[in-house]
């Protein structure tokens, strides 16, 4: 009798080491001028996130699931994205997000709980951050189909943690995007913990990525803080994708540095000496300030005005945030449950707006 | 015009969906080669080809999942699960994804997607095949919700449906799959959703009833006429958005009501009925209002089930009550 059995480690595909050295190739159309673009963005998104916890501190800001950590997963994968792919994320997606054209004023709303925040820019064809682990791999898979049934370019891609590799949705998702071979990317970013449940507990497997071999799928592991195999893994799935080449898994290896949420207290589940090692040397941003730096890309007065320049757009976009107008209560509440207000709702609109009138809604 | 049974009408219309609108596609189990365990998509496989009738793997929630980012890409597809009672495995996808993507992006993205599912009591299925579960979906804001009663309005609901913007659930009774004929246009026509329909004009009592419960309403309102009581038939044919309209307008008229359905009691469609009722018909009360449904259990055995549903019997007991009330 023949069984099977998968034994092998999968060893987390890496181009440039946390010392910021390359051991491996830089993808060709990763020039210095495109990886400071890279950095750039990554300062910003980690300075975006730090601003968005005190915001929070200080009420200014609801709930927020920060990505300190994940800035080199995130902004590596989205860049491999073109501008009119189709992108499904969870809520930890922030910094791919505003990477890949979110007003970062939209990102606060959303936090903040406004209802406009949930309506896209139109130009992209990016869904709001999902919230129920796992749905929207399911809804990649559609958007793929849909783009090869019509034989368009547009790829979709999908984007969740490592908690979402235990949900039903994420199987049938894998399964259906292989049986049908469609233009989806399923990208994981394994930061360590689904709230406070290790990933040891989530999966007996050794990789996330080894789990798309029982699918027939192209998988991949990739140091998740390494900024170019994430864009080098991203490139390579994105294009064989476009190409008609199906579906790939990719797993990015990395860690959330920061709390689920803001209603969470790390400190109760994560190892403290892990934790000390992955954020003193293998922080993201700091490899590829030390790669940088080696190329005389990166000098403190860059550093400092780089800073300066993220600090003002943040500053700009809390105060668009802060002064956009209220939502239009009624419109919000009733006008986008259907095409058309039921007969039911239209009463109930015009009781609201009564009650309003009368004062009697908060 | 074409003697068709309800099944054959669904088929039909489906066929008219693919012919007229390149972007409806069917998905599901055994849809394809098959043509459905119950025939609705007999032949269309090998008619519109394997990309437009479509073998899924056996998962509802990659169906419906699946079928969610279909139609928030453009395309319109036609969801079967194959029986209501396997709905709950893709609960969140309709529930908390189908029917919410349109509030939640504000209009930048909708849903355009029709789930089919057959349902309902009476052919001796298996455990979990038979459940009436409308009463989960009435409770779902962005959903629509529409149950045929015969071959006319099973073709011009599901026709209906996939012309809507939003998703639309069409739950078939599968004991009136075959049970009998009637004439059927044979072009495209719709039912327009939302809309009640008097199966029965009447005076006394209005029954209110809905997808396999509409016949027994009927019998027994034939029964209660041969006892000089004149029935008025409402066959809902839309669950959500509900026709509270019409209800009130029959019941004004009648002054006593029996509703009728074979979902559990409790919770059922039939108390959101009585709230209507109750709220634009009050005054007009001659008597309580009566439920005729199925019981507060599980859906039985088949050993039992017909000990269970609803019969004429039980309706006109009921009608025989609110008179003497």
């Amino acid at each position: 009798m023949r069984t099977y059995r998968w034994d092998n480690d999968v060893p987390a595909h890496q181009v440039m080491a946390p010392d910021g050295t390359l051991v491996g190739a830089l993808p060709q159309d990763l020039d210095d001028a495109r990886l400071v673009e890279f950095y750039r963005w990554m300062v910003f998104a980690r300075r975006f996130d730090q601003r968005a916890l005190n915001l929070h501190r200080q009420g200014r800001l609801g709930t927020y699931a920060p990505f300190a950590g994940q800035e080199a997963a995130q902004i590596g994968s989205f860049a491999a994205l073109e501008k009119d792919d189709w992108v499904f994320p969870s809520y930890r997606e922030v910094a791919g997000m505003l990477f890949f054209g979110l007003p970062p004023e939209m990102a606060l709303l959303f936090s903040k709980g406004h209802p406009v925040a949930g309506r896209m820019p139109d130009e992209l064809n990016m869904l709001p951050g999902q919230i129920i682990i796992a749905a929207q791999t399911l809804h990649a898979v559609g958007a793929a189909w849909a783009s090869k049934l019509r034989g368009e370019r547009r790829i979709a891609a999908t984007f969740f943690g490592d908690g979402a590799t235990s949900e039903g949705d994420f199987h049938e998702a894998l399964n259906f995007a292989s049986v049908f071979r469609l233009p989806v990317v399923f990208f994981c970013q394994n930061n360590q913990y689904a709230i406070s449940v290790p990933v040891s507990r989530q999966m007996a497997v050794r990789s996330v990525a080894q789990r798309a071999l029982a699918y027939d799928m192209e998988g991949i592991c990739v140091d998740g803080n390494d900024v170019v195999a994430v864009y080098a893994a991203m490139r390579r799935a994105v294009d064989r994708a476009r190409s008609g080449g199906g579906p790939t898994l990719i797993e990015a290896v990395t860690y959330r540095q920061g709390p689920h949420t803001t209603a969470d207290d790390p400190r109760r589940y994560r190892d403290p000496e892990a934790h000390r090692t992955w954020l003193e040397t293998r922080d993201p941003i700091r490899r590829l300030r030390l790669y940088l730096e080696a190329r005389g890309a990166w000098d403190e007065q860059a550093e400092e005005r780089w800073l300066r320049e993220a600090d003002e757009r943040i500053a700009q976009a809390v105060e668009r945030a802060e002064s956009h107008p209220a939502p239009d209560a009624a419109e919000a509440l009733f006008d986008h449950v259907y095409g058309t207000r039921t007969p039911d709702l239209e009463d109930e609109r015009r009781s609201w707006l009564a009650a309003w009138e009368r004062g009697a809604n908060a | 015009m074409t003697e068709r049974t309800m099944i054959q009408a669904i088929q039909d219309a489906i066929a008219i969906a693919l012919e007229q609108d390149p972007r409806v596609l069917v998905l599901g189990e055994d849809v394809g080669k098959n043509g459905g365990v119950f025939r609705a998509t007999e032949g269309l496989q090998e008619r519109f080809g394997e990309h437009r009738v479509v073998d899924t793997p056996l998962a509802e929630s990659g169906i419906v999942g699946s079928a969610v980012g279909l139609a928030i890409a453009g395309m319109r597809p036609i969801a079967e699960i194959q029986f209501l009672g396997f709905i709950y495995e893709t609960m969140d996808q309709l529930a908390s994804q189908a029917a919410r993507v349109r509030f939640r992006t504000q209009g930048r993205f909708t849903v355009p997607l029709v789930v089919r599912a057959p349902f309902g009591g009476g052919v001796r299925t298996p455990e979990l095949h038979s459940d009436s579960l409308e009463a989960l979906f009435l409770h779902t804001p962005g959903l629509k919700v529409v149950m045929p009663s015969n071959p006319y309005d099973a073709k011009g609901l599901l026709l209906a449906a996939v012309a809507d913007p939003d998703p639309v659930l069409v739950l078939e009774p599968m004991r009136l799959y075959r049970l009998g004929r009637m004439e059927v246009p044979d072009g495209h026509y719709t039912v327009p959703i939302g809309q009640a329909r008097i199966a029965r004009p009447g005076t006394d009592v209005t029954v209110v009833a809905w997808g396999p419960t509409v016949p027994v309403a009927l019998e027994a309102s034939e029964a209660a006429a041969a006892e000089g009581v004149s029935c008025e038939v409402v066959d809902l044919r839309t669950i959500s958005p509900l026709d509270r309209r019409t209800l009130v307008t029959s019941v004004e008229k009648t002054g006593r009501a029996v509703v009728v359905h074979e979902a559990v009691r409790t919770g059922g469609v039939g108390a959101e009925v009585l709230a209507a009722i109750h709220d634009g018909a009050f005054y007009s009360l001659l008597a309580p209002v009566e439920r005729v449904t199925g019981y507060d259990t599980p859906y039985p055995p088949p050993a039992v089930e017909d000990l269970w549903l609803p019969t004429s019997k039980r309706v006109l007991a009921a009608v025989r009550r609110v008179m003497e009330a």
